[in-house]
């Protein structure tokens, strides 16, 4: 059965505090961090037990200090899930944007330091398989899911098609890796220095249109808000279903705290809040509400 | 070694609570920590119906500690029962509920629906949410409001009433007397300090909600100094809270008079904090060669 999408009930079914493996908080090594530019960088950590439960998607709660400040974990989106020669998971990468504190200690973070991770955490999004086409949507530091994402569509035999816009082209990473794993790249940047001029919705809108007659295709999708709506909105007008990872400020990344809400609709209609680390981050477009 | 503590006509195993706001209703952490080892667990507080809470952002991290303003999202007092209880009974969780209410009947209503659910061990009045419109720390903030609504729970349950103290008074041990005046078994404190972050930038506060409640390390000491004030001023049993993150903090809280602790903001960043702190306390009592972990309660000693 091929599977395009969250069916809608899941946004609201019971949170998946079992689903799939309680989630482990490990000391990780850091085996490298790649600094990509001025403000991104991917941090390689050796975290074999969370490597091997993670799935496209899902996330991970990292402390980037000891001490009370910065006080709180940060969530990040498992970018790459790592092997050895012999395919075992040895741990994870996460692309991180600097933009505060926390985030500034990861940029400094130097091989050989350890970081406490929790995780994996979270709803994963739901793979095609041929005959669908995944068609992921990136922007900016939204690329963070999709490495892992693109490699385990590789393995389900699904055509890939990565649609990716920033700001500039010194914005777009990981533009080799993706084509070699045969990821057709369709790129944007609102300066025109890469690929199209403008928001990358532009080329989706194009490309949806231009579509074959009766190709199925499913949207994920993940960067900012007004990129996640736009995009629920183009699936809606495509008749595609959209799996859309959304981003909030979380403080626990259990459920705990109620922080990290997005407004869903319920079975009944009515709008209401739901915790994005237990029924997310991975929701389906048409159950989201745009504030 | 004896690290049971008595609340009232209730004995807990040990002096852990996970705070009420920071635990969701318990069994969202059930497949990492086992709810059964703390002395109790704390949910999230409860009106008679469901609320929505406030638009995100709802929190906002500060130094050495964090701003929220969730606004008592919940499922309202049925559906907890009919919902949550059982399974919380299953994994033998001594369950504390957060009582809530906009009104007195409210507060009365909803206790006396818990009152007769099985494997609810005690009810804490949240008489101190400094995020919402109506209710809360409207009630405890005037002395009289909150003998009010003591008394008026008093009458309907027989369960072990633990008043929730805000700090957003000039004195709040003055409110832990009109607590105990009124039928209290115990209080709680502190609740969170009502604060507010500005983005700069935007020049917009950097919650939805305006303004919200300080917690984490950085309100410790302020909440130890309002423990021994309330310790010293009641002889009903005072539950500490605010900041505790370690097991130096839990002793530290006992020694100033508290009989047991919440811990929130740290169980946030560490989920995995209850066994270490117990380890902690048990190591400080063989180094100290405590026997019972009461007989550590309201002993700060002064002078040199």
């Amino acid at each position: 059965m091929l599977s395009q999408g969250l069916p809608t009930s899941q946004a609201l079914g019971p949170p998946m505090y079992t689903f799939p493996m309680a989630p482990a908080d490990v000391q990780a090594r850091v085996l490298r961090n790649a600094r990509l530019s001025a403000d991104y960088n991917v941090l390689y950590l050796e975290a074999p037990v969370i490597g091997a439960a993670s799935l496209p998607g899902q996330f991970v709660m990292i402390r980037a200090a000891a001490g009370t400040d910065p006080l709180l974990r940060r969530p990040f989106s498992v970018f790459e899930i790592l092997r050895d020669a012999a395919g075992s998971a040895t741990g994870i990468s996460v692309l991180c944007k600097r933009i505060g504190p926390a985030t500034a200690r990861l940029y400094d973070a130097a091989a050989g330091d350890s970081l406490p991770v929790l995780g994996p955490l979270g709803k994963p999004f739901s793979l095609v398989s041929p005959p669908v086409e995944a068609w992921m949507v990136a922007g900016g530091v939204g690329l963070a899911p999709f490495a892992s994402l693109a490699e385990a569509l590789r393995n389900a035999g699904a055509k890939a098609r990565l649609f990716y816009g920033g700001r500039t082209r010194a914005d777009l990473f990981y533009l080799d890796w993706f084509e070699s794993r045969g990821v057709a790249l369709d790129l944007a940047t609102e300066d025109g220095s890469l690929g199209a001029h403008g928001r990358v919705t532009a080329p989706l809108d194009e490309a949806l249109r231009a579509r074959a007659d009766g190709l199925p295709v499913t949207l994920y999708a993940c960067g900012p808000e007004p990129m996640l709506k736009a995009v629920a909105s183009l699936a809606r007008l495509h008749g595609c279903p959209s799996q859309l990872s959304t981003e909030r400020i979380m403080g626990c990344g259990l459920g705990g705290c109620y922080s990290c809400v997005v407004r869903v609709r319920g079975g009944d209609g009515a709008p209401r809040f739901v915790r994005s680390c237990l029924n997310g981050p991975v929701f389906d477009g048409s159950d989201l509400i745009w504030e | 070694m004896d690290l049971s503590v008595r609340i009232g006509s209730l004995v807990l195993k040990n002096p852990l609570m996970s705070a009420s706001g920071c635990f969701g209703y318990g069994l969202e952490y059930a497949e990492i920590v086992d709810l059964a080892s703390l002395g109790a667990v704390v949910v999230k507080g409860l009106f008679l119906k469901e609320r929505e809470g406030h638009p995100p952002p709802r929190i906002v991290e500060t130094p050495s500690g964090m701003l929220n303003a969730i606004g008592l999202q919940g499922i309202g007092v049925h559906r907890f029962i009919r919902e949550k209880m059982p399974e919380l009974r299953r994994l033998g969780a001594v369950v504390i509920v957060n009582v809530c209410g906009s009104s007195i009947e409210e507060y009365v209503e909803v206790s006396r629906i818990l009152s007769d659910v099985e494997g609810v061990a005690a009810l804490e009045l949240n008489i101190s949410c400094p995020n919402i419109k109506e209710g809360g720390i409207q009630f405890g903030c005037n002395l009289a409001s909150t003998g009010a609504v003591v008394a008026a729970v008093r009458k309907a349950t027989t369960l072990p009433l633990i008043p929730k103290l805000t700090p957003n008074v000039t004195s709040v041990s003055s409110f832990a007397r009109a607590a105990e005046e009124n039928g209290a078994d115990a209080v709680s404190l502190v609740n969170t300090f009502l604060a507010m972050v500005v983005d700069v930038e935007t020049r917009r506060p950097a919650i939805s909600n305006g303004m919200g409640g300080l917690s984490g390390p950085a309100i410790r000491p302020i909440a130890v100094r309002m423990v021994y004030e309330c310790a010293n001023q009641v002889r009903i049993p005072v539950i500490g809270m605010g900041g505790i993150s370690s097991a130096r903090d839990v002793l530290e809280f006992m020694i100033a008079g508290a009989t047991a602790v919440q811990v929130g903001t740290a169980s946030f960043v560490d989920p995995f904090i209850w066994p270490k702190l117990q380890a902690g306390i048990e190591d400080y009592m063989t180094r100290h060669r405590v026997a019972r972990v009461a007989d550590l309660v309201g002993t700060v000693a002064f002078g040199r």
